[in-house]
Protein backbone atom coordinates (compact mmCIF):
# COMPACT_ATOMS: atom_id res chain seq x y z
CA UNK A 1 0.00 0.00 0.00
CA UNK A 2 2.74 2.67 0.61
CA UNK A 3 4.64 1.74 -2.38
CA UNK A 4 0.85 2.42 -4.41
CA UNK A 5 0.82 5.24 -2.50
CA UNK A 6 4.25 6.69 -2.61
CA UNK A 7 4.29 5.77 -6.57
CA UNK A 8 1.15 8.22 -7.04
CA UNK A 9 3.07 10.67 -5.56
CA UNK A 10 6.45 10.08 -7.07
CA UNK A 11 4.05 10.28 -10.29
CA UNK A 12 2.37 13.63 -10.09
CA UNK A 13 5.82 15.31 -9.00
CA UNK A 14 7.08 14.10 -12.03
CA UNK A 15 4.18 15.00 -14.04
CA UNK A 16 3.94 18.47 -12.41
CA UNK A 17 7.44 18.87 -13.75
CA UNK A 18 6.61 17.92 -17.14
CA UNK A 19 3.87 20.47 -16.98
CA UNK A 20 5.75 22.89 -15.68
CA UNK A 21 8.98 22.67 -17.76
CA UNK A 22 6.58 22.97 -20.55
CA UNK A 23 7.18 19.25 -21.69
CA UNK A 24 4.08 17.96 -22.62
CA UNK A 25 3.63 20.64 -25.11
CA UNK A 26 5.05 19.08 -28.51
CA UNK A 27 5.54 22.02 -29.97
CA UNK A 28 8.35 23.44 -27.37
CA UNK A 29 9.86 20.03 -27.92
CA UNK A 30 9.91 20.25 -31.59
CA UNK A 31 11.72 24.04 -30.70
CA UNK A 32 14.28 22.14 -28.88
CA UNK A 33 14.97 19.98 -31.28
CA UNK A 34 14.92 22.48 -34.37
CA UNK A 35 18.77 23.64 -33.68
CA UNK A 36 18.65 24.62 -37.37
CA UNK A 37 15.90 26.70 -36.97
CA UNK A 38 14.67 29.42 -34.58
CA UNK A 39 15.89 27.57 -31.51
CA UNK A 40 14.72 27.37 -27.84
CA UNK A 41 17.23 26.15 -25.86
CA UNK A 42 14.80 25.68 -22.84
CA UNK A 43 14.65 21.76 -22.77
CA UNK A 44 17.95 21.96 -21.85
CA UNK A 45 18.02 23.19 -18.99
CA UNK A 46 14.72 20.91 -18.12
CA UNK A 47 17.51 17.82 -18.64
CA UNK A 48 20.03 19.94 -16.72
CA UNK A 49 18.41 20.32 -13.75
CA UNK A 50 16.85 16.73 -13.78
CA UNK A 51 20.17 15.37 -13.88
CA UNK A 52 21.39 17.76 -11.14
CA UNK A 53 18.39 16.67 -8.48
CA UNK A 54 18.58 12.76 -9.96
CA UNK A 55 22.79 12.73 -9.62
CA UNK A 56 22.34 14.08 -5.52
CA UNK A 57 19.14 10.61 -5.31
CA UNK A 58 21.96 8.08 -6.54
CA UNK A 59 25.33 10.14 -4.98
CA UNK A 60 23.42 9.59 -1.48
CA UNK A 61 22.00 5.81 -2.37
CA UNK A 62 25.57 5.24 -3.67
CA UNK A 63 26.52 5.57 0.10
CA UNK A 64 23.69 3.20 0.84
CA UNK A 65 23.41 -0.57 1.08
CA UNK A 66 19.97 -0.60 0.49
CA UNK A 67 16.49 1.95 -0.09
CA UNK A 68 14.54 3.22 2.42
CA UNK A 69 11.57 0.85 2.17
CA UNK A 70 12.73 -2.15 -0.14
CA UNK A 71 15.38 -4.48 0.23
CA UNK A 72 17.52 -3.81 -2.22
CA UNK A 73 18.52 -1.13 -5.38
CA UNK A 74 17.50 -2.50 -9.02
CA UNK A 75 19.68 -0.62 -10.70
CA UNK A 76 20.55 -1.59 -14.33
CA UNK A 77 24.12 -3.31 -14.15
CA UNK A 78 25.10 -3.65 -18.10
CA UNK A 79 27.92 -1.47 -19.55
CA UNK A 80 28.33 -3.34 -22.61
CA UNK A 81 27.17 -1.10 -26.22
CA UNK A 82 25.07 -3.80 -28.23
CA UNK A 83 23.34 -3.39 -31.40
CA UNK A 84 19.74 -3.36 -30.05
CA UNK A 85 20.71 -0.26 -27.44
CA UNK A 86 21.53 1.98 -30.52
CA UNK A 87 19.19 0.45 -33.49
CA UNK A 88 16.14 1.09 -30.39
CA UNK A 89 17.84 4.49 -29.25
CA UNK A 90 17.68 5.76 -32.61
CA UNK A 91 14.06 4.48 -33.98
CA UNK A 92 13.18 6.21 -30.55
CA UNK A 93 14.55 9.44 -31.51
CA UNK A 94 13.12 9.53 -35.09
CA UNK A 95 9.64 8.96 -33.72
CA UNK A 96 10.41 11.64 -31.09
CA UNK A 97 11.41 14.21 -33.75
CA UNK A 98 8.32 13.20 -35.82
CA UNK A 99 5.51 14.43 -33.54
CA UNK A 100 7.58 15.79 -30.96
CA UNK A 101 6.45 13.64 -28.09
CA UNK A 102 8.33 10.59 -25.92
CA UNK A 103 6.64 8.05 -23.06
CA UNK A 104 6.17 10.55 -20.40
CA UNK A 105 4.81 13.46 -21.57
CA UNK A 106 2.53 11.57 -23.89
CA UNK A 107 1.04 10.12 -21.10
CA UNK A 108 0.50 13.14 -18.70
CA UNK A 109 -0.56 15.24 -21.51
CA UNK A 110 -3.84 12.60 -22.07
CA UNK A 111 -5.46 14.27 -19.72
CA UNK A 112 -5.69 17.24 -21.37
CA UNK A 113 -7.92 15.76 -23.99
CA UNK A 114 -6.91 16.04 -27.11
CA UNK A 115 -7.34 12.92 -30.10
CA UNK A 116 -3.71 13.48 -31.22
CA UNK A 117 -2.31 12.35 -28.12
CA UNK A 118 -4.74 9.42 -27.75
CA UNK A 119 -3.65 8.25 -31.20
CA UNK A 120 -0.16 8.45 -30.76
CA UNK A 121 -0.13 7.17 -27.32
CA UNK A 122 -2.08 4.03 -28.41
CA UNK A 123 0.22 3.25 -31.32
CA UNK A 124 2.95 3.50 -28.18
CA UNK A 125 1.76 0.88 -26.73
CA UNK A 126 1.43 -1.06 -29.69
CA UNK A 127 5.03 -0.39 -30.53
CA UNK A 128 5.79 -1.78 -27.49
CA UNK A 129 3.70 -4.68 -27.54
CA UNK A 130 5.42 -5.63 -31.29
CA UNK A 131 8.50 -5.51 -29.20
CA UNK A 132 7.66 -8.45 -27.42
CA UNK A 133 7.14 -10.73 -30.61
CA UNK A 134 10.88 -10.09 -30.98
CA UNK A 135 12.75 -13.37 -30.11
CA UNK A 136 14.78 -12.75 -26.36
CA UNK A 137 18.62 -12.42 -26.74
CA UNK A 138 21.17 -14.21 -24.92
CA UNK A 139 21.95 -11.60 -22.62
CA UNK A 140 20.39 -11.41 -18.87
CA UNK A 141 17.90 -8.60 -19.45
CA UNK A 142 18.31 -5.72 -17.66
CA UNK A 143 16.27 -4.54 -15.04
CA UNK A 144 12.97 -2.69 -16.43
CA UNK A 145 13.97 1.50 -16.64
CA UNK B 1 15.29 31.78 -29.23
CA UNK B 2 12.38 34.66 -28.40
CA UNK B 3 10.26 31.50 -26.65
CA UNK B 4 13.26 30.77 -23.84
CA UNK B 5 11.74 29.64 -21.13
CA UNK B 6 14.72 29.48 -18.59
CA UNK B 7 13.13 30.01 -14.92
CA UNK B 8 10.29 27.53 -15.15
CA UNK B 9 12.38 25.09 -17.12
CA UNK B 10 14.75 24.60 -14.48
CA UNK B 11 12.28 24.49 -11.84
CA UNK B 12 10.06 21.60 -13.92
CA UNK B 13 13.67 19.71 -14.51
CA UNK B 14 14.63 19.74 -10.97
CA UNK B 15 10.85 18.55 -9.90
CA UNK B 16 11.17 16.17 -12.51
CA UNK B 17 14.93 14.67 -10.44
CA UNK B 18 13.60 15.23 -7.59
CA UNK B 19 10.99 13.16 -8.44
CA UNK B 20 13.55 10.23 -9.74
CA UNK B 21 15.96 10.85 -6.56
CA UNK B 22 12.91 10.48 -4.26
CA UNK B 23 11.68 6.91 -6.20
CA UNK B 24 15.58 5.91 -5.98
CA UNK B 25 15.65 6.65 -2.40
CA UNK B 26 12.26 4.98 -1.33
CA UNK B 27 12.75 1.90 -3.59
CA UNK B 28 15.65 1.54 -5.22
CA UNK B 29 13.86 1.81 -8.82
CA UNK B 30 15.02 3.76 -11.53
CA UNK B 31 11.97 6.24 -12.99
CA UNK B 32 12.10 5.74 -16.58
CA UNK B 33 8.51 5.99 -17.75
CA UNK B 34 8.95 3.72 -20.58
CA UNK B 35 10.11 0.59 -18.88
CA UNK B 36 7.33 1.64 -16.03
CA UNK B 37 4.77 1.57 -19.00
CA UNK B 38 6.41 -1.68 -20.53
CA UNK B 39 5.80 -3.48 -17.34
CA UNK B 40 2.11 -2.83 -17.07
CA UNK B 41 1.64 -4.46 -20.96
CA UNK B 42 3.44 -7.34 -19.16
CA UNK B 43 1.85 -7.82 -16.17
CA UNK B 44 3.24 -9.47 -13.21
CA UNK B 45 1.00 -9.67 -10.85
CA UNK B 46 2.24 -8.47 -7.83
CA UNK B 47 4.12 -5.98 -9.77
CA UNK B 48 1.49 -3.82 -12.10
CA UNK B 49 -0.20 -1.78 -9.19
CA UNK B 50 2.45 0.78 -8.59
CA UNK B 51 2.80 0.72 -12.10
CA UNK B 52 -0.91 1.83 -12.59
CA UNK B 53 -0.46 4.19 -9.36
CA UNK B 54 2.61 6.21 -10.81
CA UNK B 55 0.97 6.64 -14.27
CA UNK B 56 -2.51 7.65 -12.27
CA UNK B 57 -0.04 10.25 -11.08
CA UNK B 58 1.12 11.43 -14.77
CA UNK B 59 -2.16 11.54 -15.56
CA UNK B 60 -3.66 13.90 -12.47
CA UNK B 61 -0.58 16.28 -12.84
CA UNK B 62 -1.85 18.38 -15.46
CA UNK B 63 -5.46 18.77 -13.83
CA UNK B 64 -3.51 20.00 -10.66
CA UNK B 65 -1.30 22.19 -12.40
CA UNK B 66 -4.83 23.27 -13.97
CA UNK B 67 -6.51 24.17 -10.65
CA UNK B 68 -3.92 25.51 -8.72
CA UNK B 69 -2.83 28.03 -12.01
CA UNK B 70 -6.60 28.43 -13.62
CA UNK B 71 -4.98 27.37 -17.03
CA UNK B 72 -4.09 24.60 -18.31
CA UNK B 73 -0.95 23.86 -20.19
CA UNK B 74 -0.74 24.14 -23.49
CA UNK B 75 -0.02 21.17 -25.91
CA UNK B 76 -0.19 22.47 -29.56
CA UNK B 77 0.50 19.67 -31.98
CA UNK B 78 -0.17 19.47 -35.99
CA UNK B 79 0.90 16.40 -36.80
CA UNK B 80 -1.51 14.32 -39.33
CA UNK B 81 -2.95 10.82 -38.35
CA UNK B 82 -0.41 8.84 -40.56
CA UNK B 83 2.92 10.59 -38.68
CA UNK B 84 0.91 10.40 -34.80
CA UNK B 85 0.53 6.82 -35.82
CA UNK B 86 4.23 6.33 -37.19
CA UNK B 87 5.78 8.15 -34.72
CA UNK B 88 3.96 6.33 -31.44
CA UNK B 89 4.67 3.12 -33.41
CA UNK B 90 8.45 4.02 -33.17
CA UNK B 91 8.90 5.49 -29.67
CA UNK B 92 7.04 2.20 -28.38
CA UNK B 93 8.80 -0.17 -30.35
CA UNK B 94 12.38 2.08 -30.52
CA UNK B 95 11.93 2.63 -26.38
CA UNK B 96 11.72 -0.74 -25.50
CA UNK B 97 14.15 -2.26 -27.76
CA UNK B 98 16.66 0.21 -26.41
CA UNK B 99 15.32 -0.54 -23.21
CA UNK B 100 14.97 3.42 -22.21
CA UNK B 101 13.75 6.92 -23.27
CA UNK B 102 14.18 9.92 -22.30
CA UNK B 103 13.80 9.92 -18.52
CA UNK B 104 15.17 6.08 -18.02
CA UNK B 105 18.41 7.27 -19.95
CA UNK B 106 18.21 10.37 -20.46
CA UNK B 107 17.65 11.62 -16.47
CA UNK B 108 18.43 8.68 -14.59
CA UNK B 109 21.31 7.05 -17.10
CA UNK B 110 23.37 10.80 -17.22
CA UNK B 111 22.83 11.09 -12.89
CA UNK B 112 24.21 7.78 -12.81
CA UNK B 113 27.06 8.16 -15.51
CA UNK B 114 25.71 4.59 -17.26
CA UNK B 115 27.63 4.41 -20.66
CA UNK B 116 24.41 2.28 -22.20
CA UNK B 117 22.76 5.47 -21.48
CA UNK B 118 25.47 8.21 -22.84
CA UNK B 119 25.16 6.50 -25.94
CA UNK B 120 21.54 5.91 -25.94
CA UNK B 121 20.64 9.78 -24.99
CA UNK B 122 23.34 10.49 -27.57
CA UNK B 123 22.11 8.50 -29.98
CA UNK B 124 18.32 9.45 -29.73
CA UNK B 125 18.99 13.08 -29.27
CA UNK B 126 20.86 12.60 -32.64
CA UNK B 127 18.47 11.34 -34.48
CA UNK B 128 15.28 13.72 -33.19
CA UNK B 129 17.90 16.12 -34.15
CA UNK B 130 18.16 14.89 -37.58
CA UNK B 131 14.56 14.30 -37.93
CA UNK B 132 13.45 18.04 -36.99
CA UNK B 133 16.18 18.73 -39.71
CA UNK B 134 15.03 16.67 -42.23
CA UNK B 135 10.77 17.47 -42.16
CA UNK B 136 11.00 21.24 -41.10
CA UNK B 137 14.32 22.19 -43.58
CA UNK B 138 14.14 19.63 -46.53
CA UNK B 139 10.78 18.49 -47.12
CA UNK B 140 8.70 21.39 -45.05
CA UNK B 141 6.45 19.32 -43.27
Amino acid sequence: MRLIASAFLVGLLFGLGLVVSQMVNPAKVLAFLDIFGNWDPSLALVMGGAVAAAAVGFAIAGRRSAPLWAPAFQIPTRRDLDARLITGAALFGIGWGLVGLCPGPAITALSLGMWQVFVFVAAMLAGMSLFRLLPATGAAPSPAR
Amino acid sequence: MENFTPVSALIGGLLIGTSAALFLLLYGRITGISGILGGVLKPVRSDVAWRLSFIAGLLIAPLLYGAVTGGLPPVEIDAPLGLLIAAGLLVGFGTRLGSGCTSGHGVCGIARLSPRSLMATGVFMATAILTVLVTRHFLGV
